[in-house]
């Protein structure tokens, strides 16, 4: 018997009016897998991330975390729109890294980590301090932070902002294209730190166009086009071996 | 021609240095010369004419009635701007809100007190305690339960507090609606993946953010209100400082000297307010990089798009 998948993406679809962004569509991210999600822009990549956490909701279709249902609580036939405090609650365990960092820019660093432990987890300050200041040395920060993010490099703000998502001791994180923001000599410190945490045993879901970062860290890559998932598999066969033209088209620009 | 030395990274010879005839500007000078003669020569007769009993100014300036009165007006002002920034917050929240009843009564709340002249409004409050002289609780139409005589529009003070604060929240809620809109979906999306529920998303990260564009313009309306609080008369209250000053003139018949006495107080509040708004101004632009200078406050050109909100667009919008 295998385990219940961290996430479940069950034939689901999202339209915003007529734009039909995501179109039936199935995906499955195992615990401790990495999946990295390539595809060219407008290809639906990050509304299926932000579909995860429930920032977006889904029209059809069913989108399961740890096996349970995200957004809804199913009655008989009847789904049940969740409250904003049990959806607040799904997200605790989902940690989310944004394309622009999304950090507070009204607090340095360390306050940035310790907001959501400290309101959400209820953590006494002292303590969520001291585990802030271990993220901190963990994405090689150890000395920043007292910084404002507006003092920190773009690389250095991304790594602030992935030891905040880490903060709240999620099972899952979401990428959003975390380096595309980046200067092209500052996107190395932020793929090292997502490695790293990679190797640690994270389940990690990545929106990235890094085709080098997907080939050496990725257990699976699903390509992405016009709202639905074209061709999912392991690196070596996606990338070596692409049976849809479309994924070829697309690989022979990138790689 | 001047060349880099690789070494040293010294030019080894540099081009003339510019000595020019600056531009000359004839019409400032002028202009000033005879702005401050001008001036002066106002000053001067001023001082010589009697209308405006100098004296007189010296002797009310510390009257124990008109420094009493100045009291007056200082809390007027102040418990008026407190109860229009917490309505206008209210109001604020409220139009912000998905819900289209709650919408429709900041629109209306919005519509008739911005929409009505402040001296009619509190006209309007002075006489609202002989329309409902009581205050009834029970079914319409029927003997009332419970009967309470309508003593808050009967004390002047509360009323005039009461006029001031309802009118300045239809303007203090679009101010802080302006700063609500600035602050970037992206901080509100951030907190809401990190579990922060939307009381806390509000609390700790979107309204310290849009306190940096709220502040001055409600500093602004603080200067505004102390001196909006003269038309109390119109309620009619006159223990404050204008009040006061018109009532002693009106007994001793020199108007002018006692128009100056308020003058040079308001002018004293207004100043204050301006040093304190500069402080609290500059408290609030924490994180923005703004505040110091030097290499410090280099950023990413893609995080100075992100810390740059953009300014709310709906400022005194069609209300």
């Amino acid at each position: 018997m295998s385990a219940t998948p961290m996430v479940t993406a069950d034939r689901i679809s999202k339209s915003f009016g007529s734009n039909n962004v995501l179109r039936s569509i199935s995906l499955e991210a195992q615990a401790g897998e990495v999946l990295c999600i390539v595809g060219p822009s407008g290809s639906g990549k990050s509304t299926f991330l932000r579909c995860i956490n429930h920032l977006e909701k889904i029209d059809a279709g069913r989108l399961f975390v740890e096996g349970q249902l995200v957004g809804y609580r199913e009655k008989g036939d009847k789904l049940h729109e969740l409250k904003p405090k049990e959806a607040a609650l799904q997200r605790r365990d989902i940690g989310m890294v944004f394309q622009r960092f999304n950090l507070f820019p009204h607090m340095t660093a360390l306050e940035n980590i310790i907001q959501a432990p400290m309101r959400v987890k209820r953590i006494p300050k002292s303590k969520a301090t001291l585990r802030a200041m271990e993220l901190m040395e963990r994405v090689g920060l150890g000395d920043k932070a007292d910084h404002y993010p507006a003092h920190l490099s773009g690389g250095q703000q991304q790594r602030v902002a992935i030891a905040r998502a880490l903060a709240m001791d999620p099972k899952l994180m979401l990428f959003d294209e975390p380096t595309s923001a980046l200067d092209p000599e500052l996107v190395g410190e932020v793929l090292d730190v997502m490695k790293e945490l990679a190797t640690s045993g994270m389940t990690m879901i990545v929106v990235t166009h890094e085709m080098g970062f997907a080939r050496e860290v990725a257990d699976s890559i699903a390509f992405m086009d016009g709202g639905v998932v074209v061709e999912s598999g392991p690196p070596r066969e996606l990338l070596g071996n692409p049976q849809q033209d479309r994924t070829k088209a697309f690989l022979s620009k990138v790689l | 021609m001047a060349r880099q030395n690789p070494a040293t990274g010294e030019t080894e010879a540099q081009g003339d240095a510019i000595v020019a005839v600056p531009l000359r500007h004839p019409w400032r000078i002028s202009i000033a010369v005879v702005l401050v003669f001008l001036l002066a020569l106002f000053i001067v007769d001023a001082s010589q004419r009697p209308d405006y009993g100098w004296a007189e100014v010296g002797k009310y300036l510390f009257d124990r009635r008109i420094s009493q009165a100045a009291w007056v007006t200082l809390t007027l002002t102040i418990y008026a701007m407190v109860g229009a920034i917490i309505l206008g917050l209210l109001l604020a929240i409220m139009r912000l809100s998905p819900n289209p009843v709650v919408k429709s009564i900041a629109w209306l709340y919005l519509w008739i007190f911005r929409g009505t002249p402040v001296y009619v409004q509190l006209v309007f409050w002075g006489i609202v305690a002989l329309i409902y002289p009581v205050f009834t609780i029970g079914i319409p139409f029927m003997t009332p339960w419970i009967t309470i005589p309508n003593d808050v529009f009967t004390n002047l003070y509360i009323t005039a507090v009461i006029g001031l604060a309802l009118n300045e929240a239809a303007y203090m809620s679009e101010i802080v609606r302006a700063g609500l809109l600035s602050v970037d979906e992206g901080q509100e999306e951030a907190s809401t993946a990190l579990a922060m529920s939307w009381g806390q998303t509000m609390r700790y990260v979107v309204v310290p953010q849009a306190m940096k564009i709220i502040i001055p313009p409600t500093g602004n309306e603080v200067i505004s209100m102390l001196k909006t609080t003269s038309l109390v008369a119109a309620i009619p209250l006159s223990i404050d400082l204008y009040g006061v000053s018109r009532g002693i003139s009106a007994v001793t018949f020199t108007p002018v000297p006692l128009l100056i006495v308020a003058s040079i107080w308001y002018l004293l509040f207004t100043s204050v307010l301006m040093v304190g708004q500069h402080f609290i101004e500059k408290r609030f632009s924490r994180g923005t990089g703004r505040r110091q200078a030097g290499p410090a406050s280099e950023t990413d050109p893609a995080v100075a798009a992100v810390t740059a909100a953009p300014l709310g667009n709906d400022l005194g919008g069609k209300g």
